[in-house]
């Protein structure tokens, strides 16, 4: 990659600097230890199963319906849920985990069969995939974290894993499994910090998404579905 | 639209502001609903001033090494092939921001909600560089067709405007033909915003978060228009107050936790995205460049200063939604696109005392405002220091206000102290005071009480006072 540039900076921190009377600094400043950390008191302790339940809990306030499955009835639900949101086109990531799950057959020869449109991301015919994502009745992604206190789940791009499968189709599924659930978004930031400590690059978009999009702007009222999704689920599965 | 907006007086603002009825019962309804949602959410975690303190002692650790943070984001941004552009000046950022337009001769350009943006007057600049510039907020969009109403809530820019209005709008710039309904009209909106997405050359954000340790920055919506901003165009431009900045992920957590609590009194809003570059080798969606513009503008020469909390602020508005007086005189009156108590001590740091010495006046010094900030931002007592600066540093006010300035001068820097200086002040204010209400108040009061009575301090609690006073704003007494 090629690195970018830097314009008027020098001048501009010095500035900073002096008004905060003192040297510029470069270098030798540490995060200090924070002394309160309720971050992570929240849900501290809980099993898997209660982060299960708290998470559909709040989800029941963010406007997005929950469906829990097993790895075995993982296509099923999901066929469920589509026709229950009026069918196809559908659009999804180029994700490994459709097949580990066992979504092969019903991506590749169940829809089409039954002429339901299915575009699986596909990086090498670049434009094209964002007019399928435009065109689609139903975005499916997997869920990378899952925050059982504010019903998040959180998705990281990469060439397979478009950004807009997420916000262009009329309605969005993502597809949670149960080990992904962690308590808050502390837990989520932690795992990235520590790749970034590492050295390791992180993915150039990452999304924290809570439900479909919506806005009080007029008068306040809620109105759910503005810019993204208009409707949303999550499918809970019991991991292989 | 740059920082000031509206034209008049001081005083004839809040005359427009107080005699404008819809508005104001539109304003005690929000702040009643936000300000409880955000009181349910605090409780809801149960340590909240545990959380407060945390998000305080971040914002002043970030601050007091500020150049070292905006060191180590600009490094990161270029490492992964973003430019970084520090602007000392509106004018510099503008520039920069149309040159990087230009050169990609771009037509069309789409805009996520950013105050900041707003404060550098960004919008008609690119409009004389012949671009189409369109906002996206709902609210924003709303107000820019409105032949650009001005914001009057830094979180719900059209909280002035009932739905009739906007439908009126709507048909009248829009071909609109169906009802007032939210629902309609928001789905109108996002019929003809969605073409915008997919045919815009360049999309520019503000930012909530930048992160020093990788270089991203963090936007915060529940409509989802941030992430169409920056997933369509080829180009993003980004452009952040040089204080929106943490030091890694882990801080950026605890703030947005404390925004979206404090803002709407949500765990998190619907959609947190933190972007690090442009897009990566690859990648199908995403920009192909991406420009980080750093702003000043004003905010270096507040640090160091007695006002430095103030750049703490992360822009949720909790400190609005609780203000009695932004309740009466709505967003408008202030003159700035900063309202509310955050605006009152803000706008006459970054717009200067000529413009904006009415608003440290503008409170009551009840200290509602400090109680309500996640960052713990001392605003009533910033807005005292401002009294102070004024009458003794700009010899602006005359002298009778300094006479009033003794009574509540006393009490404001600390809670005791208040308690006591409220006590001195029914007798200060003795003179004015007509069944419990300062009707012909002095100095600081005297363009209030032109056009409303004042509550006579001291004697009601402001709690119980504010607690009066939730149905629509007028007094019992």
């Amino acid at each position: 990659m090629t690195a970018g540039t830097i314009h008027h900076r020098d001048k501009f921190l010095q500035t900073i600097a002096k008004k905060l009377g003192r040297e510029q600094r470069k270098t030798g400043v540490t995060r200090p230890y924070w002394k309160h950390q309720p971050q992570w008191s929240v849900f501290k302790g809980y099993s898997q199963d209660d982060l299960v339940e708290a998470f559909k809990s709040q989800c029941s306030r963010i406007h997005t319906d929950v469906v829990e499955t097993t790895a075995n009835q993982l296509a099923a639900a999901l066929k469920q849920v589509v026709s229950n949101y009026g069918g196809g086109p559908v659009v999804t990531w180029d994700d490994p985990r459709f097949a580990e799950y066992g979504l092969f057959s019903l991506l590749q020869e169940e829809w089409p069969s039954e002429k339901i449109d299915v575009h699986v991301w596909n990086a090498s015919i670049g434009q094209k995939n964002i007019e399928c994502a435009e065109k689609a009745n139903v975005g499916i992604t997997f869920s990378d974290i899952t925050l059982a206190e504010s019903g998040t789940v959180v998705l990281f791009s990469s060439s397979g894993k478009g950004r807009t499968v997420s916000f262009l189709p009329q309605t969005y599924v993502a597809i949670v499994p149960k080990s992904t659930i962690v308590p808050r978004m502390t837990q989520a930031a932690a795992f990235i910090h520590e790749r970034i400590e590492k050295g390791e690059q992180i993915s150039s978009c990452i999304n924290f998404i809570t439900g479909p999009s919506n806005s009080a702007d007029i008068e306040m009222n809620l109105v759910v579905g503005v810019h993204g999704p208009m409707k949303a689920t999550y499918i809970i599965v019991k991991d292989r | 639209m740059a920082m000031k907006i509206g034209t008049g007086e001081f005083k004839e603002r809040v005359d427009k502001g107080i005699h404008n009825s819809f508005m104001r019962s539109a304003v005690a309804e929000a702040q009643d609903r936000l300000r409880t949602r955000r009181l349910e959410a605090a409780e809801e975690l149960g340590n909240w001033e545990e959380w407060r303190t945390l998000g305080e002692e971040i914002r002043k650790h970030t601050l007091e090494n500020l150049d070292y943070y905006l060191w180590q984001l600009s490094e990161n941004v270029a490492k992964r092939g973003g430019h970084v552009f520090f602007a000392q000046t509106a004018e510099e950022a503008n520039e920069y921001i149309r040159d990087v337009v230009v050169k990609k001769n771009a037509k069309k350009i789409v805009k996520s909600k950013s105050m900041v943006t707003e404060e550098i007057n960004l919008n008609p600049v690119l409009e004389a560089a012949g671009c189409e510039v369109i906002e996206t907020d709902l609210g924003e969009y709303i107000l820019q067709i409105d032949d650009h109403d001005p914001p009057s809530h830094i979180v719900a820019p059209a909280l002035h405007k009932n739905k009739e209005q906007i439908r009126d709008v709507f048909k009248a710039k829009l071909d609109y033909k169906k009802t007032e309904n939210p629902e309609e009209l928001a789905l109108h909106a996002r019929h003809t915003l969605r073409q915008a997405y997919l045919t815009a050359d360049v999309g520019i954000t503000g930012c909530n978060f930048a992160i020093a340790e990788s270089g991203s920055i963090t936007l915060v919506t529940n409509e989802g228009n941030a992430d169409l901003v920056t997933s369509l165009p080829k180009t993003q431009i980004t452009v952040m107050g040089m204080e929106r900045i943490v030091p890694t992920f882990e801080e950026m957590e605890v703030l947005v936790s404390l925004l979206t609590r404090s803002t709407v009194g949500q765990k998190l809003t619907s959609y947190i995205t933190v972007l690090t570059g442009p897009r990566e080798q690859g990648d199908v969606d995403g920009p192909e460049e991406f420009h980080l513009v750093i702003v000043d503008n004003g905010r270096s020469n507040i640090l160091g200063t007695e006002f430095q909390s103030v750049l703490q602020c992360i822009r949720c508005a909790a400190c609005v939604n609780v203000c009695p007086v932004y309740r009466h005189i709505g967003g408008h009156s202030y003159g700035s696109i900063y309202s509310g108590p955050i605006g009152a001590v803000l706008s006459p740091l970054l717009g200067g005392y000529d413009d904006y010495k009415e608003l440290p006046y503008a409170s009551t010094l009840c200290a509602a405002c400090t109680e309500a900030c996640p960052v713990k931002i001392p605003l009533h007592e910033l807005l005292h220091k401002h009294r102070q600066v004024i009458v003794e540093r700009e010899g602006k006010a005359p002298i009778s206000e300094k006479l009033a300035m003794k009574a509540f001068g006393l009490g404001a820097a600390s809670s005791v102290l208040y308690k006591l200086g409220s006590k001195m002040a029914p007798s200060a204010m003795n003179p004015f005071t007509a069944n419990n209400r300062i009707s012909n108040g002095p100095g600081p009061l005297k363009a209030w009480t032109e056009t409303r009575e004042f509550p006579a301090p001291g004697k009601e609690r402001f709690r119980d006072w504010f607690h009066n006073r939730q149905k629509g704003g007028e007094h019992q007494s």
